[in-house]
């Protein structure tokens, strides 16, 4: 009863702590606290009412006990983090979003198979595709080279899309400029078409950072050595060890927001000089 | 017409593409067969044969579509081997989904543009939950629901809930938040009540951002149904009979699972492309 009390009282003070918050001047401390604060309530409430309400573990464990995991069983996590992460999502990433980049290009000079792939690229974009998972691992086997495979098909068509769109991102006038300077096909390229579809290029590279994990992470659901994220997931699921289970969840977590943010910062450091980038500080 | 031609080019490049592979990758299995029965194969009986063998490594188009053809037009819709009644479980999984994430992600929006605690608190956990990969973590939320009691339709609809009302979000912040600065204040000289506000500016203005990320949200949302049929042991749905062709190696049934899939999917994102687009010619938008 304590602890349900406890939780009530906590969850009181967060709302209490972030109205206070939201009415202080927007500044960086703020928007940064109220957020933390939103996130801790809910941790301490889940933990509060997890124990006073006394639910099983095996249907929601209590954040400290999923922290205990994690520390204990960091060796597996990290072998299952190289397996579905290093090995498969990110190696796929680089492939499919390096040979959707240069297949942007190639198709970008022929304007008649940039109409024919752009509605078909978005169409594709829309598909389940995930659902070709069970065919690449029977293609490719249980190791990683079919998870890559998974995530080079996810990654590619967002990634073609975003690239194309962005190549066509250039005014008349800048296109003019360019040709009066003399500058031929290659030099418009990298000096004015490739900074202008930067924009877009990072956002199909955010769009694939998600897809990536879930790729690699569902494509072991199919079959996978003895080892990898998705494959511990389900038997742990089976085993009823829930606690290990949600982990993984924290590292994939981690692991989907480190990549997504990394992506940003990137897009940050590239893209300065883009509007949506100049307004914020 | 502009469009149509290059599109058409490009689906038969697909196709010849298609056939190619399907000789490239079936050609070990058929001269394998071929050496055992001691014969040696011309190239077009190898061909014939990689295009018409029972589980091939690719199937060739017209074996999905016979495949299909047969398991739709001349099974009993209610039969288990019925890719219509396949369909079916997964459709009901997907729009009851789609309507919950819709209105989660409705309501969230105009939580978010109304109040300014929950812009601050809630709006970058939207954004933080879906760089978690939720397919992940599929399995579990169905074991665990099953063990509360809940099982059918719910729990997989759940997953595309989570799928789907991410897009709407954004979209629907956005979209209330389109209005200029002009137009509300014209509301105002008009004393405008703040309900007269939502219902007569905001909510309309928010129409074209709304459909946008219904499409996006309806397509998360069949993948999402699809994933949340695979752990609970291949019994019934699109994704059980990818799981079940993946175990026995039937991949003329993935395949047409697969197509059928895509189907589900482009109707849907057109029917709400339509709606969209009636809609807004009555409201004057497009």
């Amino acid at each position: 009863m304590a602890w349900i009390v406890a939780g009530f009282v906590f969850w009181a003070l967060g709302i209490w702590a972030n109205v206070r918050l939201a009415r202080l001047p927007r500044s960086r401390a703020t928007s940064l606290a109220v957020p933390v604060i939103f996130g801790v309530t809910i941790v301490v409430v889940w933990e509060c009412m997890v124990r006073g309400l006394n639910v099983p573990s095996v249907i929601l464990p209590p954040p400290s006990a999923i922290a205990v995991r994690f520390a204990a069983s960091t060796h597996i996590l990290w072998e299952d983090f190289v397996q579905t992460v290093i090995k498969g999502a990110l190696s796929g990433y680089v492939m499919g979003c390096g040979a959707a980049f240069l297949t942007a290009i190639a198709v970008d000079r022929f304007p008649f198979l940039q109409r024919g792939l752009l509605p078909i690229g978005n169409f594709v974009a829309a598909l389940p595709v995930i659902g070709m998972a069970p065919i690449l691992v029977m293609w490719f086997g249980f190791d990683w080279q079919s998870k890559a495979a998974i995530v080079v098909v996810m990654v590619f068509f967002p990634m073609l899309v975003n690239t194309v769109q962005g190549l066509q991102d250039t005014s008349a006038m800048q296109r003019d400029l360019m040709h009066t300077y003399a500058a031929g096909y290659w030099p418009t390229l990298f000096y004015l078409r490739l900074p202008a579809a930067m924009p877009f290029i990072f956002n199909g590279l955010k769009i694939a950072t998600t897809l990536a994990l879930i790729g690699a992470i569902v494509a072991e659901f199919f079959g996978s050595p003895i080892r990898g994220m998705g494959f511990r997931i389900s038997t742990s699921v089976g085993q009823l060890a829930l606690d290990l289970v949600w982990a993984e969840i924290v590292v994939a977590a981690l692991v989907g927001s480190f990549f997504y943010g990394g992506v940003a910062l990137l897009e940050k450091a590239m893209t300065f000089w883009h509007p949506s980038q100049r307004g914020r500080a | 017409m502009r469009t149509i031609l290059p599109v058409l080019t490009v689906l038969a490049g697909i196709f010849v593409i298609w056939y190619a592979a399907a000789v490239w990758l079936n050609a070990a299995w058929a001269y394998d067969r071929a050496g055992r029965a001691g014969v040696t194969l011309s190239f077009s009986e190898l061909v014939a044969d990689t295009w018409a063998q029972e589980k091939p490594k690719l199937p060739a188009p017209h074996q999905v579509a016979a495949e299909i053809w047969e398991t739709t037009v001349e099974k009993k819709i209610t039969s288990k081997r019925s890719l219509v009644f396949h369909s079916w479980v997964t459709l009901s999984a997907t729009l009851l989904g789609f309507a919950l994430g819709t209105a989660l992600g409705v309501g969230l929006a105009v939580g978010i543009v109304y109040n300014r605690v929950m812009d601050m608190s809630v709006m970058p956990w939207v954004i933080a939950s879906q760089t978690i990969p939720i397919l992940a973590i599929a399995p579990m939320i169905i074991v665990v629901l099953n063990a509360v009691g809940i099982s059918g339709l719910l729990p997989k609809a759940i997953i595309s809930m989570y799928l789907s009302f991410f897009p709407v979000v954004v979209g629907m912040v956005k979209g209330l938040r389109s209005p200029d600065q002009m137009q509300l204040d014209q509301m105002r000289t008009w004393n405008a009540s703040p309900s007269q506000m939502f219902w007569r500016l905001r909510l309309p203005s928010s129409m074209p951002y709304l459909f946008t990320s219904m499409k996006i949200a309806m397509a998360a949302s069949l993948v999402g149904a699809i994933v949340g049929e695979l752990p609970t042991g291949a019994v019934a749905g699109l994704g059980a009979r990818l799981l079940a062709g993946s175990y026995y190696g039937q991949t003329i049934q993935i395949w047409s699972a697969l197509l059928m899939a895509a189907a589900l999917a482009a109707t849907l994102v057109a029917l709400i492309g339509l709606l969209q687009r009636v809609t807004l010619k009555r409201m004057g938008m497009a």
